[in-house]
C-alpha cells in the first residue's frame, strides 16, 4: 500500500445522459502535491472534482484515497454509509461558498464536527477557534454569512473544510465569484495551505496563481486531459495546439 | 331595548376563561400545524410511495372540505371507532391538523427552494441525506417561509372560534353564554370582537418579533 499513490483516479468515464463528460481520465496525486487543473469551460473540469468526492459520480473507473476506493460498488445503505465517511476526509470548496445562512461562522464551522466526530461543545469550539484563526477570522467567529464579504465568506468555508482534518482539499475556482480586490485574501489563505503541505487540487482560471503554488498543472479539454506536467512546461511550452490556444487566450492580460 | 354595555362587567370571569381557552387551543394548535407541516411536508417530498400516496389523499381531504365538518368528524364520528377524544384535545387535532396541512404546501415549495449547493456542502462534511434536511435544508426552508405561516396562524386564531360547536368553552361560546342569560348579543359579541383582535395584536408583535429574530440569519 505504502507505494500505491495518495490519490489515484484510474479510467475514470462520466456522462450525463448521452452527453460525455468525462473520457478516460488518469490521475495521481501524491501526498502534499499541489496539482492546478485549467481549462475552457464545460472541459470536464468541475466534474473532475466532484467525482473525487462522490457529488457526480462516475459512469466507471475508479477513485482512490491513501488505500481507500471512493466510488465503491455497494448496496445503497452501505453505499452511503461508505460515502458519507470517505467525504470527511475531502475538504471542498466551492466557488459561491455555500455557507450555511440560518447559521453562525461558529455554528458553520462546528456543525459537522459535533455531529460526525462526537467532540464536546468544548472541544468544537477550540477547534472552531483554531481553524478561524488559521484563515484570519477569528474576530467575526459569532457574525452571520450575511454580515460577511465575499472573501470573508470564502475564507470561512475554507476554514470548515479545514475543520474535518481532511486529507485533501479539493477546490471548485474558489476566487472566481469574488471582487477582483478580494481575491488576494483568500489567494494567501490557499498559499499557506501549499506551505503546510496540504494536498490540494485546484480549479482555476488563474493561470498567474496556478503558476505560482502548484507543482503539477492539468490542462482539460473537452473530457480529455490533453497535457499535464510543471507549471513551468505547461505554461512556457505547451506541446499541445489547444494548450497553446487556449494560454493565448487567457494569459492576454496577464503581465 | 337599547343598548346597555354595563352587563358586561358581570360576565368578566366568564369572559375571562374564555379568553384563555382560545390562547390555549391557538397555541397547542399552532405548534401542532408548525411541527406538523415540516413533517407532512419531509413526508409528502421523501416519503416512500406507499406512505406518500395516502398522504395526498389525507391532504386533499383537509384541505378540500370544511374544517367545520373534519371538526365534527373528529369529536362525534371518531367516537364510533372507539376514539373518544376530549373536546379541547379533539378541537387542536382538527385545527392543527388543518392548518399542518397548509403549513406543509408552504414548506414543501420553500424545500425545493433552498439552493441545492446548500445540501452539497453538508454533503461534502461528510452528513447523511437526512443530517443534511434536518441540520442545513428544513432551517433555511423553515425561515424563508415564516412570514406565510404567521399568516396562516392569524387565520388559525379566527377559525378557533369554530371549536365552539363542539363544546370547548372558548372565547366565542363563553359569549353565546352570556348572552343566553342577558339576551343581550349585540354587546357581547361586540366585547368577543375587541377580545379577538387584541389577541390578534399579540400574536402579530409575536410573530414580528420572530421575524426581527431570524432577519440575520437568512
Ligand atoms: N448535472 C449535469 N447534468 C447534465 N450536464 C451536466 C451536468 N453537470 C455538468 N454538465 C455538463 O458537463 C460539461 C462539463 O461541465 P463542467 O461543469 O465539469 O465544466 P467546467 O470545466 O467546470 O466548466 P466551467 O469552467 O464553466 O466551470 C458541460 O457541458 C456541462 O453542461
Ligand atoms: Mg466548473
Amino acid at each position: 500500500m505504502s507505494d500505491a499513490p495518495f490519490i489515484e483516479i484510474r479510467n475514470a468515464a462520466k456522462s450525463f445522459g448521452a452527453l460525455e463528460v468525462l473520457k478516460d481520465i488518469n490521475l495521481t496525486v501524491e501526498k502534499g502535491q499541489i496539482v492546478a487543473i485549467i481549462g475552457p469551460s464545460g472541459s470536464g473540469k468541475s466534474t473532475l472534482l466532484r467525482a473525487i468526492n462522490e457529488l457526480d459520480p462516475l459512469t466507471s473507473g475508479e477513485v482512490w484515497l491513501d488505500g481507500v476506493q471512493i466510488n465503491k460498488d455497494l448496496p445503497f445503505r452501505q453505499y452511503e454509509k461508505h460515502v458519507n465517511q470517505v467525504r470527511q476526509d475531502i475538504g471542498m470548496v466551492f466557488q459561491h461558498f455555500n455557507l450555511f445562512p440560518h447559521l453562525t461562522v461558529r455554528g458553520n464551522i462546528t456543525l459537522a464536527p459535533k455531529m460526525l466526530k462526537g467532540l464536546s461543545d468544548k472541544e468544537v469550539n477550540e477547534l472552531a477557534e483554531e481553524q478561524l484563526k488559521r484563515v484570519g477570522m477569528l474576530e467575526r467567529i459569532d457574525y452571520y454569512p450575511s454580515q460577511l464579504s465575499g472573501g470573508q465568506k470564502q475564507r470561512v468555508a475554507i476554514a470548515r473544510a479545514l475543520a474535518m482534518k481532511p486529507k485533501v482539499m479539493l477546490f471548485d475556482e474558489a476566487t472566481s465569484a469574488l471582487d477582483p480586490e478580494l481575491v488576494e485574501e483568500v489567494n494567501l489563505v490557499m498559499k499557506q495551505l501549499a506551505e503546510e503541505h496540504m494536498t490540494m487540487i485546484i480549479v482555476t482560471h488563474e493561470m498567474g496563481f496556478a503558476q505560482d503554488v502548484c507543482d503539477r498543472v492539468l490542462f482539460m479539454d473537452q473530457g480529455y486531459v490533453v497535457e499535464e506536467g510543471s507549471p513551468d512546461v505547461v505554461f512556457r511550452n505547451p506541446t499541445q495546439d489547444r494548450t497553446k490556444d487556449f494560454l493565448k487566450k487567457h494569459l492576454q492580460g496577464q503581465n | 331595548m337599547g343598548l346597555d354595555f354595563t352587563v358586561v362587567p358581570k360576565f368578566f370571569d366568564v369572559i375571562f376563561i374564555g379568553v384563555g381557552w382560545t390562547v390555549a387551543i391557538t397555541i397547542a394548535a399552532g405548534l401542532l400545524s408548525f411541527f406538523g407541516g415540516i413533517v407532512f411536508a419531509v413526508v409528502a417530498l421523501y416519503g416512500p410511495l406507499l406512505v406518500r400516496l395516502p398522504f395526498r389523499l389525507f391532504a386533499w381531504l383537509f384541505m378540500g372540505t370544511p374544517l367545520l365538518l373534519q371538526l365534527f368528524l373528529i369529536y362525534f364520528g371518531l367516537i364510533q371507532i372507539g376514539i373518544d377524544l376530549p373536546a379541547f384535545v379533539a378541537g387542536v387535532v382538527g385545527l392543527g391538523l388543518h392548518f399542518a396541512v397548509y403549513n406543509s404546501e408552504l414548506i414543501q415549495a420553500s424545500i425545493l427552494a433552498v439552493d441545492k449547493g446548500q445540501n452539497e456542502a453538508a454533503r461534502t462534511l461528510g452528513l447523511s441525506r437526512g443530517q443534511a434536511l434536518r441540520k442545513v435544508v428544513i432551517p433555511q426552508a423553515v425561515r424563508a417561509v415564516i412570514p406565510p405561516i404567521g399568516n396562516n396562524m392569524i387565520a388559525l386564531l379566527k377559525d378557533s372560534a369554530l371549536v365552539s360547536v363542539i363544546g370547548v368553552a372558548e372565547l366565542t361560546l363563553a359569549a353565546q353564554q352570556a348572552i343566553g342569560r342577558t339576551f343581550r348579543p349585540f354587546e357581547f359579541y361586540v366585547t368577543a370582537a375587541v377580545c379577538y383582535y387584541f389577541i390578534n395584536l399579540a400574536l402579530e408583535a409575536g410573530l414580528r418579533r420572530i421575524e426581527r429574530h431570524i432577519q440575520l440569519s437568512r
